[in-house]
């Protein structure tokens, strides 16, 4: 037994994802794992809840079209262009990169705020799983309102989607890459034939139908009580900033850094075209259907939500449309706290980091805030991104040192800590002052922590460094 | 045999998005797109397996 057990730990500790070392030429991947990857990652349980917040929220057809199309563009434009190209050249994780620019003290507060945002984003898809669980035993589903657990079987089912997310996990990026890639075709499927199947119903009964249709009873342009109104601009905004951390902000340094070309960036249109285009556009359909049958209800269940409209296969797609988001979700907290517990195995810091994640699941606050927390979760990451961009392609350029902390040997770089906070300092005084909110703060923020850094930058190298590094 | 697998699997995805369309033009009723979607699943995630990232060096 003891045999037994030693040989699963050791064959655990075998999975080496290259932490601490740029990616060996033999271990490059090539565009067909991107794309499978992206189209699957993207195509989410959290995509059954964005759709119908948009509904919820009232924004209007036209504005829901035109906001998705241009905000899509703009987000696979911030990764082919700011985050592929820094992952190809360096060949590391986002976390090692930034170490060497901010010292090993620094990371580990950023690597502790990023592992907790990853945490609660897979939280989110975890316990739009359960929603789906849930549905055999009749749980009490979460409404709108509803923050706190809704009941022993909702926590259960949670628990249970949790340990197997977790599980799938620990085995690393090729299982979480081979599972995506399996799900993906079937489930974007799934998306679009359960929109088309309640068509009927909502009333459009020829393509002809849906434009009209779509502004009279889907996209009304009128919110739902004690939902605030979006436009064009927030929707826009949000389809660009959904990911700010994963592009603008290069988390996905850890992905392309397997990439052979940096124009693998261009990958992420599969998923912002299928995953953030057509897929919230059926789930807004599905859940203006849900809304219709049950009179207005206040229940928010993605899962039962999809199991109206395609039976069984709805319930698994939800189910397994929050898999394929959590599992590499986690994989990226795992590898966030790795950076910080550098002696503990991978395997053992992602367990725990699932049993964290899985607790938190348990709120529902999780997903009837989800746009707000997709946006915050952003901005708070993306002084970092703008960082690590005007370090590799400004600072030697202006006669100043990349990778200061690597070079001059410290372990925690001012200048990167103060551009990090008064960014976000400004941005919560233009929230609070200007009423500017959080959707459309990630703009004007990436290009305060870019100035600021320069300026950081210029009057501490020069005080700092001493003349044998100099 | 991989053939065959891929065959099923395609035939997983035909009953995944078809029934759903032929609800679309009234064609069939929503309860058996239900049903066939179910099966579709089911064929799907039974064959992909066994030859989707197998053999494609792309993959390694």
């Amino acid at each position: 037994m003891e045999l037994k057990k030693q040989s699963i730990a050791e064959k655990l500790e075998a999975i080496n994802e290259y932490e601490r070392e740029p990616i060996p030429q033999g271990k490059l991947k090539g565009l067909k794992g991107f794309i499978g990857m992206y189209a699957g990652e993207h195509t989410a349980g959290t995509e059954f809840v964005i759709g119908p917040l948009f509904v919820a929220h009232g924004v209007t057809a036209p504005d829901l079209i035109w906001g998705l199309l241009i905000g899509n563009l703009l987000a696979v434009l911030s990764w082919a262009f700011l985050c592929a190209p820094i992952a190809v050249k360096t060949r590391v994780t986002m976390y090692y990169q930034l170490e060497k620019i901010c010292g090993r003290s620094l990371v580990i507060i950023y690597n502790a705020v990023n592992g907790l945002m990853f945490c609660f984003l897979a939280g989110s898809m975890i316990a739009v799983s359960a929603t789906a669980v849930g549905i055999p035993f009749d749980i009490t589903m979460p409404s709108l309102t509803d923050m706190f657990p809704t009941g022993i079987g909702w926590v259960l089912s949670v628990m249970a989607v949790g340990a197997v997310i977790t599980v799938i996990a620990i085995l690393g990026y090729e299982q979480v890459s081979k599972f995506a890639n399996r799900a993906a075709p079937w489930m974007i499927l799934v998306f679009i034939a359960a929109a088309f199947a309640v068509l009927p119903e909502i009333g459009v009964t020829s393509l002809g139908d849906f434009w009209t249709v779509a502004n009279e009873k889907i996209w009304t342009g009128e919110p739902m009580v004690d939902q605030s109104r979006f436009t064009f601009w927030h929707v826009m905004f949000f389809a660009w900033f959904a990911n700010m951390a994963m592009h603008i902000g290069m988390a996905d340094m850890s992905i392309f850094r397997y990439a052979k070309k940096w124009e693998y960036g261009f990958s992420s249109a599969t998923g912002m075209y299928v995953g953030h285009f057509l897929a919230w556009i059926a789930s807004g359909i599905l859940y203006s259907y849900f809304l219709l049958k049950f009179d207005n209800s206040a229940e928010f269940a993605p899962g039962k939500i999809a199991f109206e409209a395609a039976g069984i296969a709805g319930a698994i797609c939800v189910i397994i449309a929050g898999w394929t988001t959590a599992n590499p979700t986690i994989y990226r907290a795992g590898l966030a706290f790795q950076a910080i517990f550098r002696k503990s195995s991978r395997w053992k810091v992602t367990l725990a980091t699932g049993a964290f994640t899985t607790l938190a699941a348990c709120f529902p606050a999780l997903v009837m805030r989800l746009l707000d927390f997709v946006a915050l979760y952003g901005l708070v990451l993306m002084p970092m991104g703008a960082i690590i961009f005007i370090d590799f392609y400004l600072l030697k350029k202006m006669g100043l040192k990349p990778n200061y902390a690597e070079v001059a040997g410290i372990k925690f770089s001012l200048q990167a800590a103060i551009t990090w906070i008064a960014t976000l300092v400004l941005c919560l005084a233009l929230n609070f002052a200007a009423g500017i909110e959080v959707f459309f703060l990630g703009l004007p923020g990436w290009f305060i922590a870019a100035f600021l850094y320069i300026l950081c930058s210029k009057m501490m190298q020069k005080k700092t460094v001493s003349p044998q590094v100099a | 045999m991989k053939t065959i697998l891929k065959l099923i699997s395609l035939i997983g995805l035909i009953l995944t998005i078809v029934p759903a369309l032929m609800v679309f033009n009234g064609a069939m009723e929503k309860e058996m797109h239900k049903t066939l979607m179910f099966v579709g699943t089911v064929l799907w995630f039974g064959t992909v397996p066994f030859w989707m990232g197998k053999s494609d060096p792309q993959e390694s």
